[in-house]
């Protein structure tokens, strides 16, 4: 199963468009969260806004997540370990109010177990490989220092 | 020692971010806040209180969301507040200012290039400022000292 998130905030019709396009070729099931979005897909099975123990719960079915370029889903699949396919909204097309997606996206690239999908052509073709690697560890040297500096200004 | 630590985030993201950081804090005597129920007991969080989200561009919901910190803020008095953001975790930090404890504020990684605008603001009032990037964290002048991911 793929699991389809845009998180609760904003619509991103693109995202969704492009995905229930991309089902109409597949052979395997599509669910999508799809916010605020009142148009439905064609061609994606849709959930309504979830708790979080119950998304976690689609995440973990997931053979395969895709996203916009949100922090949360980004933890969750590095804890879940899950291959995850971000797709940045982009402000010019009134996705989000700034480009910070696009901005993340580009740093998150070398990141093991996430793949960026500029385009909707390279998001079908991430959708479509069957040798995604699950998203990487959640001991990151980075993240063993932001505690230890943050215990020091704790104790000071 | 022990301390009075109060952690903030509003749920999802920012949430997930403290709960990155939690072995940073976890030994003390910590309360949690958050923006929505059931965020705090899926990660096993407690004690936690749970206040009104807010943006700023709704005033009266922030107003709302200060006065509710503020009583929490009042009635805990934390030696240390703690807030990966975002805006009820800025306005903890106002408050926390305000009774002098000693306060931090961590810019979202998922704003690398530009700092947040509550992050900007919490520049001049957070004891201490994290974001969690290099490059930013130079142009920006504020400190670099690790990143959740």
């Amino acid at each position: 199963m793929i699991l389809v998130t845009v998180g609760t905030q904003l619509p991103f019709s693109r995202l969704i468009a492009a995905m229930d396009h991309i089902t109409d070729s597949l052979e395997e099931k599509v669910i999508a969260q799809i916010g605020s979005q009142s148009e439905k897909p064609l061609h994606m099975e849709t959930v309504a806004e979830l708790t979080p123990v119950e998304f976690e719960k689609y995440m973990s079915n997931a053979r395969v997540i895709v996203s916009h370029v949100g922090g949360g889903t980004i933890l969750t699949a590095q804890r879940l370990k899950k291959p995850l396919i971000v797709f940045p909204r982009q402000a010019k097309l009134l996705e989000h109010r700034n480009d910070h997606q696009l901005d993340t996206a580009r740093n998150l690239d070398s990141l093991k177990g996430i793949y960026v999908a500029w385009t909707e052509v390279q998001l079908e073709e991430l959708v479509q490989r069957n040798d995604l690697i699950p998203a990487g560890s959640h001991n990151s040297k980075e993240r063993v220092q932001l505690v230890n500096r943050l215990k020091l200004f704790i104790d000071e | 020692m022990t301390k009075r630590v109060l952690v903030v985030a509003s749920a999802g993201g920012h949430w997930q971010q403290l709960m990155m950081i939690r072995e940073a804090f976890d030994h003390h005597d910590v309360l949690y806040m958050t923006t929505k129920d059931g965020v705090a007991q899926q990660s096993g969080a407690s004690p936690f209180v749970i206040v009104p989200d807010c943006n700023r561009n709704q005033p009266f919901a922030v107003a709302h969301s200060f006065f509710s910190i503020t009583k929490v803020i009042l009635r805990y008095k934390p030696q240390v507040i703690i807030t990966t953001g975002a805006m009820p975790g800025f306005l903890a930090l106002i408050s926390g200012y305000l009774i002098r404890s000693k306060t931090v504020w961590i810019d979202s990684f998922a704003n690398p290039e530009v700092m947040t605008m509550s992050g900007k603001y919490s520049k001049k009032i957070a004891t201490l400022c994290l974001v969690q990037w290099e490059d930013l964290a130079k142009r920006e002048g504020v400190e670099y000292a690790g990143r959740v991911i």
